[in-house]
């Protein structure tokens, strides 16, 4: 059993609902990526999701969008985001981590590749966000043989027959989106995502996340009524663009993210 | 082989789609809306109809006789798009569109364009139907493009800038695609070129045949035979797909796609997708599997060409996998060529092309004078110059352009 899997198999038994943050690799800089990853499996993260920067991210809203440009001005690519998946594992860090990218990163390095790659440094899956079940049959049953997670994405717009091929293709957990639209923090949670999660449950018994423009501990709670695990996404890459310009990015972030999270 | 994609969009190994889920569900309902109306005869002739009525077509045929002469070479034909209402091929797609969307009830119309001319058109025929237009741009083609500007401004159109990236055709489509994604019910996605994911690459296509069905008939009327070359440039892929299309199947037929070869070989110099020592690999963007300009690290490249309708990294699926069976074959013209092909053909037939077409243009001068005089060339004038004439005076004068 994989470390995703795991994990929601200790959340289920503690009746409690997850936390997972996601942050961009390389954003300021892969050192400070290592530190936020060992802060956040610190502060109580059930998953991290890893950002791979891409220069053409058409699923993402301003925060992300400018999180990857600054990430790409220092060059990172898929080998330093595996690499500084090696490097908190070396430290200990044991929190399930999948890496959340773009088709065309993953395509070039190979997806053979890719994964044999995933497996030697500890990376536990990986979510493709313009990669729709019609195209993930090679690159799903590449990460199966080698028991890594494909995490796919479901939105209140697919239909029932889409929901069956997503969650057949599925593995790890199912990322609920919660509103039609691209990243962002929303002060609002739409209540579309409880009825997609609803949907959900009728095809599948892999644990569901909900991600999409939450961004305060009230939202989580909500959501964690309903799903396995709250996606905070902008609002923590928000935070680290904020935290720039002071002394410490961690320790800002580090508060931030206490506050977040429901455990 | 009758080169329509698969079920799910694929020429080959090139095209399907690639997007976030979300926007499955609206693609799905237009793969279904659009195939309803494929075969649907009062559809089609509601289209031609509006292409006669509105826009002028048939397009003319044009023996460039001064031109021929001067190459000393072919007998070269040009496929007058420029004539086209709006001044480019680009209204022959977008009537198709709007009838397709008006026949789903859409009241909102998004686009991308990057020289303008697609947007112009996307305007214009909103203008027509009383719907509203919003159209993304990137900040260097507003910049390089005003004039097309002023006129969407003008047709009733909310024209969007975009700061991202190089500011051009590709930060524009990434803008129009989350526009879609968040305002997926009320939106219609007016996409300009054969790119993107499935149907648009063979909807596009389809709208554009026009051209080479009409240049089909009309070459057989003049000269009793078909072409020995046609030759179009290739941004997307849309004028060059409608050229090529009804001929494909006429094996003698030679087809040459012109690509922006900018002002060098190396990554950023050019929009030159087919130019592997370029930096041309095949991947993901935008929705298509194709050939794109791209680094080790599968980041795209910023492209350049002196025509904003050209410079793109990634090129129509069908134009990927046409190139790899050898069915068509891809050439370069650089800003220079283009810049004096410009000229030639303004001096010698009364023409002056857009930038765009000035790379085929480009492409004839070069091999025409090889060739016999008995021997025809088409080449698709896709677009009129008009809009370029404020950039070409500033790069003819001398003053600093980029
Ligand atoms: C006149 C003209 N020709 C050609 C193009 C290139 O597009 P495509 O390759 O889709 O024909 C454009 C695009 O803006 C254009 O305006």
């Amino acid at each position: 059993m994989n470390r995703i899997d795991e994990k929601f198999k200790q959340l289920e038994s503690e009746k409690r609902g997850g936390f997972i943050p996601f942050i961009v690799a390389g954003d300021p800089n892969l050192a400070a990526t290592k530190n936020l990853i060992l802060l956040l499996a610190e502060s109580g993260a059930s998953v991290i999701e890893l950002g791979v920067p891409f220069s053409d991210p058409v699923a993402d809203g301003v925060t992300i969008q400018a999180a990857a440009e600054r990430a790409l001005r220092n060059r990172i690519g898929v080998t330093d985001v595996l690499e500084t998946v090696k490097e908190v594992r070396v430290e200990g860090c044991e929190t399930p981590i999948i890496l959340f990218s773009y088709f065309n990163p993953i395509l070039q390095f190979g997806l053979e590749k890719f994964a044999s790659a995933m497996k030697t440094v500890g990376a536990d899956g990986v979510l493709i966000t313009d990669l729709v079940p019609e195209e993930a049959e090679d690159f799903r049953r590449i990460l199966a043989e080698k028991d890594l997670a494909l995490i796919m994405l479901a939105a209140p717009t697919s239909s029932d027959e889409r929901l069956k091929k997503i969650c057949d293709k599925a593995s790890g957990f199912v990322y609920a989106v919660s509103r039609a639209g691209v990243t962002g923090a929303r002060n609002e949670m739409s209540n579309e995502a409880e009825n997609l999660v609803k949907r959900l449950r009728t095809f599948t018994d892999l644990p569901i996340a909900v991600g999409f423009g939450i961004s305060t501990a009230a939202q989580i709670e909500e959501v964690c009524k309903y799903a396995d695990a709250a996606v905070v996404g902008s609002a923590i890459v928000k935070e680290i663009e904020r935290s720039i310009e002071l002394v410490d990015v961690i320790e800002n972030v580090r508060k931030f993210v206490e506050n977040l999270s429901p455990n | 082989m009758d080169f329509q994609p698969n079920a799910l969009g694929y020429w080959g190994e090139f095209g399907g789609r690639f997007v976030p889920e979300t926007l499955m569900s609206p693609i799905e309902e237009l793969t279904g809306a659009y195939f309803a109306v494929r075969d649907d005869a009062d559809f089609q002739t509601e289209f031609l109809n509006l292409l006669q009525d509105f826009s002028g077509r048939p397009t003319p045929l044009f023996y460039a006789k001064r031109l021929s002469e001067k190459l000393g070479g072919a007998k070269i034909y040009l496929k007058r798009e420029d004539l086209s209402h709006t001044g480019s091929h680009k209204i022959n797609n977008a009537v198709g569109q709007i009838l397709l969307a008006r026949r789903m009830g859409k009241k909102r119309i998004i686009a991308e364009t990057g020289a303008g001319q697609h947007g112009v058109a996307t305007a214009t025929v909103c203008a027509l139907f009383g719907l509203e237009c919003v159209v993304y741009m990137g900040d260097e083609d507003m910049r390089r493009q005003a004039l097309n500007v002023f006129r969407m401004r003008l047709l009733g159109a909310e024209v969007r800038g975009v700061g991202a990236g190089a500011k051009t055709l590709k930060d524009a489509i990434n803008e129009a695609l989350r526009d879609w994604v968040t305002n997926v019910d009320s939106t219609y996605y007016l996409l300009g070129s054969a790119l993107g994911p499935h149907p648009y690459p063979l909807m596009v296509r389809d709208f554009q045949s026009v051209i080479g069905r009409e240049a089909r008939r009309q070459i057989l009327e003049k000269e009793n035979r078909l072409p020995d070359v046609l030759v179009a440039c290739v941004g997307g892929g849309s004028n060059s797909i409608g050229l090529f299309h009804p001929f494909l199947v006429d094996e003698i037929v030679r087809m040459i796609g012109v690509e922006a070869g900018g002002k060098g070989n190396n990554l950023g110099e050019h929009a030159a997708r087919f130019n592997k020592a370029g930096g041309g690999r095949i991947g993901v963007l935008q929705g298509t599997k194709s050939y794109l300009l791209q680094n080790d690290d599968g980041q795209i490249a910023l492209t350049h060409s002196i025509s904003a309708g050209l410079d793109y990294a990634s090129v129509g699926p069908e134009h990927a996998f046409l190139q790899s069976i050898g069915r068509v074959e891809y050439a370069m013209a650089t800003d220079d060529e283009a810049l004096a092909a410009f000229q030639t053909l303004s001096e010698t037939e009364g023409i002056i092309p857009a930038l765009e077409s000035s790379h085929g243009i480009a492409h004839a001068v070069k091999i025409a004078p090889e060739m016999s005089p008995d021997e025809i060339m088409i080449v698709n004038l896709s677009g009129r110059g008009d809009k370029d004439v404020n950039q070409v005076q500033e790069m003819i004068d001398g003053t600093p352009s980029s």
